[in-house]
């Protein structure tokens, strides 16, 4: 049996995907979610091989969800939002149906995940941490999961970023809190209130209060909160151009 | 009034002027033929330059600070003429000892005359001319803001529908296997709304009954979708029904409010519309649930309300006529409606 799970905040929805579901016998629905929350549950509870996912939901969108998710199931998005095409073969799902979709649209769509589990493609995991966040709305929170909680901090709560590996630390007054993506990729989406100053780390503008000499050339800033943080020679030209001093 | 009619005014009252020109030569003690050549060549002469002034105006008008320009030009204008007018019936009666002395004698009130007609024929033509003008400036810029407004209107309209359709559609394929009859009823709804948000244009007004029959329309089919998890309170004195309101300007504002209140929570959502009256206004509000920490980013101008309020100015010329305010947990949308005709 391949288990399967749905996540969409409309039943009919649901209803219509486990309908043309029927035709293909091996796959069993798990478990059917509301939201992103619920989704992430069901996610890690069952391990799933392949979810459907709607974009828009309650809290968090499908792309946030996905990005708690580590490695990422094998998803196939349902959505009527065109805009979001794009980014949903950026993040590498088996599929994209535009709602309202066919039962044959549908059975391509298996037809394509069975194609990419049967060659044994490594597919969706490490691509989905380099997608860039599009919607306005998703780059003024970050979405973590801590433990089995889910947090949304707003951005402007962020105080800073340090690269770890693999991860960043994301820095808030209420703590830190670790999140598989890249540095770069938050200076990308957050580059005109943060400034890199330096290879590891990205800093809220607005929480610097002064930059300070420390031995020869080199620099550290100091935040609002005490915190230093070392300036690279790159990092204090841009800082002097942005701060005008 | 009619270049024509304007023109053929400008003959009778030139013949009536010379009748009366011929009539003082003649009560002088001149003779018929002599007062007749003097009536009719000095009013060619006037006529004809007074008619040069008005099309020189035609393509030279002075603002108002170079209006004093007219007072010079008449006085020039009048010398010239009143300088031709002596020299040629001077020239044609120069037999005539009598008439040249007329002649000399009456200089100062020909000129006087002649000044007195150029300034007016002048006075005229300016006025005229700047009303005109006017008329056309105030023409050609009705035309253009009434093509911007109905361009922009077409291209907010295009941009309401489309989520919301597919995503209906959606629902109506799932019910076809599941529950036909029902099916049925949300094609009826989704066509009936459709139908009502394509036959108007977006300025017309409609009376509040009719919008929420729309309205209500519009919240079957999103409950069919959500199922129990939208809820709606609609409250509205019964009087109020005939109130006027533009055509589908409730719709955005509750469709964000659903779009706010579920996205926004994963629990129940009850949306409440209220309808009040205020200083001659018809206010209305809309309420739903919304959770400060997830929505932090949702400032409550989404697409729906800017759009909205963009509509609301186009129509009335007022920026205030939608607010928000948001609560721990209620975000409120108040739009006000204009009741005064």
């Amino acid at each position: 049996m391949i288990n399967v799970i749905l996540i969409d905040d409309e039943p009919l929805a649901r209803a219509l995907v486990k309908e043309y579901l029927k035709e293909h016998k091996e796959f069993s629905v798990v478990q059917e979610c509301n939201d992103g929350f619920e989704g992430v549950k069901a996610i890690m509870q069952h391990q799933p091989q392949l979810i459907f996912l709607d974009i828009q939901m309650p809290k968090i969108t499908g792309f946030e969800m996905l990005e708690l998710l580590d490695p990422a199931p094998s998803v196939i998005f349902t959505t009527a939002f065109d805009e979001y095409a794009i980014k949903a073969f950026e993040t590498r799902a088996i599929d994209y149906l535009l709602k309202p979709f066919s039962q044959e649209r549908f059975d391509k769509a298996i037809e394509k995940w069975k194609q990419q589990n049967s060659s044994g493609t490594q597919n969706t995991s490490q691509v989905v941490s380099e997608v860039i966040s599009m919607q306005p709305e998703e780059q003024n929170r970050v979405v973590i999961k801590n433990g089995s909680n889910i947090k949304i901090i707003p951005v402007k709560d962020v105080i800073y970023i340090e690269a770890y590996d693999d991860y960043v630390k994301i820095y808030t007054q209420e703590g830190m809190f670790l999140k598989k993506k890249t540095l770069s990729h938050y200076e990308q989406i957050l580059s005109d209130k943060f400034i890199r100053v330096h290879r590891s780390y990205l800093v809220q503008l607005s929480h610097i209060t002064k930059i300070e000499p420390m031995e020869k050339d080199n620099h550290i800033v100091i935040l609002k909160n005490g915190t230093k943080i070392p300036v690279s020679r790159s990092g204090y030209t841009k800082l002097k151009e942005i701060l005008g001093t | 009034m009619s270049v024509r009619k304007i023109l053929v005014g400008y003959i009778i009252w030139w013949l009536i002027w010379a009748c009366v020109h011929m009539a003082i030569i003649l009560y002088l003690g001149f003779s018929i033929s002599i007062a007749a050549s003097d009536s009719l060549w000095s009013n060619i002469i006037l006529s004809a330059v007074s008619i040069a002034i008005a099309n020189i105006l035609r393509y030279y008008q002075p603002g108002k600070s170079t209006a004093w320009n007219l007072l010079f030009w008449s006085i020039l204008l009048s010398g010239v003429s009143v300088f031709f007018t002596q020299a040629l019936l001077g020239y044609l009666y120069s037999w005539n000892v009598d008439y040249i002395y007329f002649l000399k004698m009456a200089l100062p009130i020909r000129y006087c005359i002649s000044f007195l007609i150029i300034g007016c024929v002048l006075l005229l033509s300016w006025i005229w001319r700047t009303l005109i003008t006017k008329q056309e400036e105030q023409e050609r810029k009705a035309d253009v803001e009434k093509i911007a407004r109905q361009t922009e209107l077409e291209g907010l309209r295009k941009q309401m529908q489309p989520h919301f359709l597919f995503n209906s559609l959606n629902s109506i394929s799932s019910l076809v296997g599941s529950n036909p009859a029902d099916a049925r009823k949300m094609i009826q709804k989704l066509s009936d709304f459709m139908r009502y948000t394509l036959k108007r244009e977006l300025q017309q007004m409609t009376d509040l009954e009719e919008e929420f029959n729309n309205l209500q329309l519009y919240l079957e089919i999103e409950k069919l979708r959500f199922g129990y998890r939208l809820n709606t309170v609609i409250d509205f004195p019964e009087n109020f029904l005939k109130k006027k309101i533009p055509y589908m300007v409730l719709q955005p504002v509750v469709e964000n409010a659903i779009k706010f209140g579920l996205y926004g929570t994963t629990d129940e959502c009850i949306i409440t519309i209220k309808v009040n009256e205020e200083n001659n206004d018809l206010v209305i509000r809309v309420e739903n649930p919304f959770d400060e920490e997830t929505s932090n980013n949702n400032k409550g101008t989404g697409f729906g309300l800017s759009s909205t309020q963009r509509r609301l100015y186009l129509l009335f010329g007022r920026n205030d006529l939608l607010q928000t305010s948001a609560t721990e947990n209620k975000f409120s949308t108040t739009i006000k409606i204009p009741q005064d005709q």
